[in-house]
């Protein structure tokens, strides 16, 4: 699960404001763990620089086909662009920070 | 699994408990016994371009079409502007459909570099777009094509196969006829063992390619709790979607007919019976190139039309112009038949598509022409595209399928010289009624031709092997002549005719001799008779002057005596003359 660890991003800007939005369907253990995992990632990298929105599918199902999701939970990177996808209840920090192409802090 | 589900299929010949959704597609009904099994998910599985798509949008635009059940189709390969654009090449307006609500296309993208993986996910994504689109148009169909896509964009196989036992279990509650179509792996009928989770029905689609002539053929290789056909059925795709053959589910248990229809040349339907072919019945001319075959197919073609029926004229070797053009050389003129649309042509090259191809476009002509007479020239080219098993089960299942229907068929087929006349080169004399043998008859330097009937049910039959000659008045059988060395053909026959003619000519000249003899005789007696009446009556008339002459004289004799008495006052002796005398005072 550290495969990824050799990654050695370029010099970082640091205004760039991520638009994050998680999918879930409802309030499951799962969707609660996504949350969590991705807030406290958030706080530690990108702090002042994020903003979540959480959309439950159970409630807007439409959004569901529009926005390409199959697997739940789903966190999206509207922005900065290209949008990239991560599945999974983001408990590999490594792996979110990968996705999400942010250097950890060290 | 692949190899029991035919004999668990056919030993589940049970009520017919499952109630099914008809696809809606040409003869899939009929190998299934009436569709899918309604509110389960049917498996789809075959090689790459076998028409797993194309089967499950049918399923969906004929379900919404013709049977008022909405559809969803969940697209994994293919977008939505690109199923649009691909069907509406098949008349299917999916644009419309959308609009009206009765079908919904639903484009899963999977893409895995832009996915990353982190810890515990779920598919509900699917579950709720799935979901979504069943509720908002209310389906009752749903296709997943091709649901595998998920193992190559998600990496979790553990996660992928739960939640595909959950996806089936869903469609299922939910109540909709499901097709899910699946990639057709190395040894497993799917990559990804999608028949671990399908159970109820599985369909097999194959498309290959023997001699470089594709078939694309059907199977079905479970249907739990139905019965089914086992068979490998062809199937075509072609501008009007599907077209399953399911000839060979026909039994022998076709009409008939005591009907007869003329051969279309009077003196073979008198060889035939006196009254010519079976309808419905099945007619195989065989012969060696040039004998006349397709002559004999037009004769057969020309009388059909002239009854006012129908007539499908399947055509492996020439084009429709050429034979209306050499048809015409023997006094035959199709073309008005055609203008008439009385009969209808179908040409095409053995070797241009498969077997079952053939048989399926044959079928599908058929379907559409309604003839009550076809005719197959020449099958024995049919061999180019395929192995003789295959042409003999090919054809035994279009003869059925014709008896079936009491279409009067007739085949022509090819012979080569140097093998036996009496085999044909498909080996399907036994599935034919009557055969008419076109046979080379070699002797005194000449080839000439003769017609046999070697066999023909049910009627009886002339033995003779006639000559025929090909006139610009048609197909003409000549007398028969046998001489000493078999039957006399050609320059043999006229010889025997000439002979014959002088013989007769003899006859007649004899007869007449006699005849005059005889008139000559009574002649003769006649005269006879004249010449003894004219004695007759010569002697007559001198008797009779004779006695002309007595009578005077003895008149005479008496008034002399008389006048001699008076003259010496003689008294009367005789009381006769006394009274005489005393009344004539």
């Amino acid at each position: 699960m550290t495969a990824a660890k050799s990654k050695s991003p370029k010099a970082q800007t640091e205004d760039e404001k991520y638009m994050l939005r998680l999918y879930v369907a409802g309030q499951t253990p799962k969707s609660m763990t996504a949350f969590a995992n991705l807030k406290k990632i958030c706080e530690e990298h990108m702090k002042g620089r994020y903003q979540i929105e959480v959309v439950d599918l159970l409630v807007n199902p439409a959004l569901a086909k529009d926005d390409q999701i199959l697997a739940l939970p789903t966190l999206v990177r509207r922005l900065p662009e290209p949008i990239k996808k991560i599945i999974g209840d983001l408990s590999n920090t490594e792996r979110v920070l990968v996705g999400l192409d942010i250097r950890p802090v060290d | 699994m692949a190899k029991k589900a035919g004999a668990s299929g056919e030993a589940k010949t049970t009520l017919e408990v499952i109630p099914k959704a008809p696809t809606g597609i040409k003869g899939l009904d009929d190998i299934t016994g009436g569709g899918l099994p309604k509110g389960r998910p049917t498996l789809v599985c075959g090689g790459t371009g076998c028409g797993k798509t194309l089967l499950g949008m049918e399923f969906l635009v004929r379900g919404a079409t013709q049977f008022k059940e909405p559809g969803v189709f969940m697209s994994f390969e293919e977008k939505s502007e690109e199923l649009i654009t691909n069907f509406a090449s098949l008349g299917f307006d999916l644009n419309e459909l959308v609009a009206q609500k009765r079908l919904a296309l639903d484009y899963v993208h999977i893409e895995k570099s832009e996915i990353e993986e982190t810890g515990e996910y779920d598919l509900e994504g699917i579950f709720i777009r799935l979901g979504h689109a069943i509720d908002v148009i209310g389906a009752k169909r749903v296709v997943l094509d091709t649901i595998e896509a998920l193992f190559s964009g998600l990496s979790n196989e553990n996660i992928l196969r739960s939640e595909l036992r959950r996806l089936f279990r869903y469609l299922k509650d939910k109540g909709v006829t499901a097709i899910v179509t699946g990639e057709q792996g190395e040894r497993t009928l799917t990559r990804y063992g999608l028949e671990e989770y399908v159970a109820d029905c599985v369909i097999f689609l194959n498309h290959s390619v023997t001699a470089q002539i594709a078939t694309r053929r059907m199977r079905i290789i479970k249907y739990r709790g139905s019965s089914h056909g086992t068979n490998e059925y062809p199937f075509i795709i072609d501008e009007h979607g599907f077209s399953v053959m399911p000839i060979s589910s026909i039994g022998l248990a076709h009409p008939a007919s005591t009907e007869r229809i003329s051969s279309g040349v009077e003196r073979l339907d008198s060889m035939l019976g006196g009254k010519g072919y079976y309808r419905g019945s099945s007619i195989l001319v065989t012969g060696t190139a040039g004998i006349g075959k397709s002559s004999l197919a037009a004769h057969f073609v020309n009388a059909g039309c002239k009854r006012g029926e129908r007539c499908l004229y399947f055509a492996f070797e020439e084009s429709q112009n050429q034979i209306i053009r050499n048809m015409r050389s023997i006094g035959l003129d199709l073309d008005r038949w055609v203008k008439k649309g009385l009969l209808k042509f179908h040409n095409a090259r053995p070797t241009l598509y498969g077997l079952e191809m053939h048989l399926v476009a044959m079928h599908k002509a058929i379907e559409e022409f309604e003839p009550s007479i076809v005719v197959a020239d020449p099958i024995s080219n049919l061999v180019a595209a395929a192995s003789e098993a295959d042409v003999k089960s090919m054809l035994s299942r279009l003869i059925d399928y014709l008896k079936m229907k009491q279409i009067t068929a007739l085949c022509t087929d090819l012979t080569t010289t140097a093998s036996s006349i009496e085999r044909t080169e498909i080996g399907i004399s036994s599935l034919m009624d009557t055969w008419v043998l076109l046979q080379v008859m070699e002797g005194n330097g000449e080839r000439n031709r003769g017609l046999y009937i070697l066999k023909s049910r049910g009627m009886a039959h002339s033995n003779q092997v006639r000559e025929y000659h090909l006139t610009s008045q048609g197909l003409q059988l000549r007398d028969v002549y046998i001489g000493p060395g078999g039957v006399l053909t050609g320059s043999a026959r006229t010889a025997q005719e000439a002979h014959d003619r002088a013989e007769s000519l003899e006859h007649q000249q004899e007869i007449e001799r006699k005849r005059r003899e005889v008139a000559r005789k009574k002649a003769v007696l006649e005269a006879e008779v004249a010449a003894l009446t004219a004695g007759y009556e010569a002697e007559k008339d001198a008797l009779e002057a004779a006695i002309a002459t007595e009578r005077q004289r003895e008149q005479a004799r008496v008034e002399a005596t008389h006048t001699l008495g008076k003259g010496r006052q003689e008294d009367v002796s005789k009381k006769s003359d006394a009274n005489d005398r005393g009344g004539r005072k």
